[in-house]
C-alpha cells in the first residue's frame, strides 16, 4: 500500500478517484441549486437545501466529500511539485500550443483558483447555514425551514461583484473540467482510442451543463430582480 | 538558404552551458537537418573551433539516436518524424533556428546537444523483457495470437526510445515510453506470466530516476515520431493498478 501511494501512478489514482467523486458531487449540487431558477417563492429550493442539510445519507457523505477535497488538493500539490522538479533546467524556447491544451498544462493554476473561489463560497453560504447563522436565514421562513433562498438571492441581488466572482468561478471550474473528465478515466486505465473520443465528448457535455448552470444562477437572479 | 543558428554549447556534464550564434550560407533546402549541422561543423573545424556534439546513427528514422529540441519542438516542426528525417525545406530562408538538448532531470546533458538517455536502458532492464529458455528457436506460429492484438503490440513496439516524449512533456514524464514497452509485452501471451512483476518494477524504476508523473496532456503522443498512442498509457495504468491488487 505504501509503495503504491509512493508511486506516481498510485498518486494519480487518488487524484482521479477524488476528482470523480467531486465531479458527481457537483452534479448533485447543481441540481439542488437549479431549484432557485424554477420557483420564485423560494420554497422549492429551501426544502431541497433543508433536505440536503438534514438527510442522514448526505450527513455521512459530507465528511467524505471534505476528505475528497483535501486528498485532491494535497496530491495536486505533491504531484505538481514533483513534476516541476523533474525538469531542473527549462527550455529557452518551447512551443506547447500545438500539442496540448492550455487547460491541461495549467491544472494547478486552475485548481488553485477553484480553491480560492471555494473559500469565498463557503464563507458566503455554507458557513452561515451550518454554523454562524444569519438574519437573512431567519426572515420569511415557512414551517421553520431556514430561508436559504433569501440568503442566496440577497447576496446575488445586492452585490454585483459577487455575481462576477461566481461567474468567474464557474468558468475556471469549467476549464479545469474540460481536461479533468477524460483524464480521470485515462488514469484509471478506463480509456482507449475509441473510448477517448466518447469520454471527451461526454466531458464537454458535462462541463457545459455544470459550468453553464453554475454561471446562469447568479446572473438569472440578478437580471430577474432588475426586470 | 541563409540561416542563423542559436545552438546550446556545454563542455561537459558539470559545465555551465550557453547559447552560441552561428551564421550559415547556401544551405540546400533538400538537405536534412543533420546534414545542415554537418555543414556547420565543417565550418567550425575550418575555423579551428570545437564542432557541435549531437547524437545520430542510422539517419533513417529507425534507431532513435538523434534528438534535438528545434524551435521549441522535439524533433522540430515536421509531424511524426525524427530529426534525421527532418528536411530544411520545412524552414524559410533567413530563419533563426534555436537548437537545444532534451531538457529533463532524467536526461543530463553530457556535451552540447547530447544527453544521457541511459535512464531508458535502466527502465528496460527493470522489466522490459520476457524470460525464455535458450536453445532452438521456437515455432513462430506455435502460439496463436489475435490479429488485432498482434497489430496493437506491433504499434507499441514501434517505439525507438528517442526520448521526445520526455523532452516534450511539461512534467518530463517517461510514461509514453514506458507504456509502449509495457504494452508490447502485455498484449501478447508470452508477456503475461511476468506482467505483474514487470508493471511494478518498471514504474518503480521510472519514478526512482526522477521522471515526472503523467498529467494526461497528450503532448507526448503528438510529438512522438512513431505515433505511439496515449491509449497505451491507459493500458499501463490498468496493468499497474491490477498488479497492485494482486497479493
Ligand atoms: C470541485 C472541484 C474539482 C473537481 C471536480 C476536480 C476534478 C479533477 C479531476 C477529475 C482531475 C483529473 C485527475 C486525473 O488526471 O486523473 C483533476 C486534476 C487536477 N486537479 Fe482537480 N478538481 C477540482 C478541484 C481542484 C482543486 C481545488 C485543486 C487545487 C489545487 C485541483 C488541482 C488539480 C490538479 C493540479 C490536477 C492535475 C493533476 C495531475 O494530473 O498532475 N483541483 N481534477
Ligand atoms: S514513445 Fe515515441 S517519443 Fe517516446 S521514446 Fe518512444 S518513439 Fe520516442
Ligand atoms: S539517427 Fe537514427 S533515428 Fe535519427
Amino acid at each position: 500500500m505504501a509503495s503504491f501511494l509512493n508511486s506516481s501512478i498510485g498518486k494519480k489514482f487518488l487524484m482521479s478517484l477524488s476528482g470523480l467523486f467531486l465531479i458527481s458531487f457537483l452534479l448533485v449540487h447543481l441540481i439542488v441549486n437549479s431549484m432557485i431558477l424554477f420557483d420564485k417563492s423560494g420554497v422549492l429550493f429551501n426544502n431541497a437545501a433543508h433536505f440536503m442539510g438534514t438527510n442522514p445519507i448526505i450527513r455521512v457523505v459530507e465528511p467524505i466529500l471534505a476528505i475528497g477535497f483535501i486528498l485532491h488538493i494535497l496530491y495536486a500539490g505533491i504531484l505538481t511539485l514533483k513534476n516541476q522538479w523533474a525538469r531542473p533546467v527549462g527550455y529557452d524556447k518551447q512551443q506547447s500550443g500545438n500539442s496540448s491544451t492550455w487547460a491541461s498544462r495549467n491544472m494547478f493554476v486552475l485548481g488553485s483558483l477553484v480553491l480560492i473561489f471555494l473559500v469565498i463560497h463557503i464563507a458566503n453560504f455554507f458557513w452561515k447555514v451550518k454554523f454562524s447563522g444569519s438574519e437573512l436565514l431567519e426572515s420569511g421562513t415557512v414551517d421553520g425551514v431556514e430561508n436559504t433562498y433569501n440568503l442566496v438571492t440577497t447576496f446575488f441581488i445586492n452585490w454585483w461583484w459577487i455575481d462576477i466572482v461566481y461567474v468567474i468561478g464557474a468558468v475556471v471550474l469549467g476549464l479545469h473540467l474540460t481536461h479533468a473528465f477524460w483524464a480521470a478515466f485515462q488514469t484509471l486505465g478506463l480509456s482507449d482510442n475509441r473510448w477517448r473520443k466518447r469520454l471527451e465528448f461526454l466531458g464537454w457535455v458535462y462541463t457545459i451543463i455544470v459550468a453553464g448552470g453554475f454561471a446562469i444562477i447568479p446572473l438569472w437572479v440578478k437580471i430577474s430582480s432588475l426586470l | 538558404m541563409d540561416l542563423t543558428l542559436k545552438v546550446w554549447r556545454q563542455e561537459n556534464r558539470k559545465a555551465k552551458g550557453r547559447f552560441e550564434t552561428y551564421s550559415l550560407k547556401n544551405i540546400s533546402p533538400d538537405s536534412s537537418f543533420l546534414e545542415m549541422l554537418d555543414v556547420l561543423n565543417e565550418q567550425l573545424v575550418m575555423q579551428n573551433a570545437e564542432p557541435v556534439a549531437f547524437d545520430h546513427d542510422c539517419r533513417e528514422g529507425i534507431c532513435g539516436m538523434c534528438s534535438l529540441f528545434i524551435n521549441g519542438r522535439a524533433h522540430g516542426p515536421d509531424e511524426s518524424v525524427t530529426t534525421c528525417q527532418l528536411h530544411m525545406r520545412k524552414f524559410k530562408d533567413g530563419d533563426t533556428i534555436v537548437i537545444e538538448p532534451w531538457r529533463a532531470g532524467g536526461f543530463p546533458v553530457i556535451k552540447d546537444l547530447i544527453v544521457d538517455r541511459n535512464a531508458f536502458d535502466q527502465i528496460l532492464q527493470a522489466g522490459g523483457f520476457i524470460s525464455v529458455n535458450t536453445g532452438s528457436a521456437r515455432d513462430g506460429n506455435g502460439i496463436l495470437i489475435q490479429k488485432e492484438k498482434s497489430d496493437e503490440a506491433m504499434d507499441a513496439a514501434a517505439c525507438i526510445g528517442c526520448g521526445a516524449c520526455v523532452a516534450t512533456c511539461k512534467n518530463s514524464s517517461a510514461m509514453l515510453f514506458l507504456a509502449g514497452k509495457v504494452s508490447q509485452l502485455a498484449l501478447l501471451p508470452q508477456g503475461r506470466p511476468e506482467a505483474v512483476r514487470r508493471a511494478k518494477a518498471m514504474v518503480a524504476k521510472m519514478d526512482e530516476l526522477g521522471f515526472g508523473a503523467c498529467t494526461n496532456t497528450g503532448a507526448c503522443e503528438v510529438e512522438c515520431p512513431k505515433n505511439i498512442s496515449v491509449a497505451h498509457i491507459a493500458r499501463l495504468n490498468r496493468e499497474f493498478l491490477l498488479a497492485n491488487l494482486k497479493p
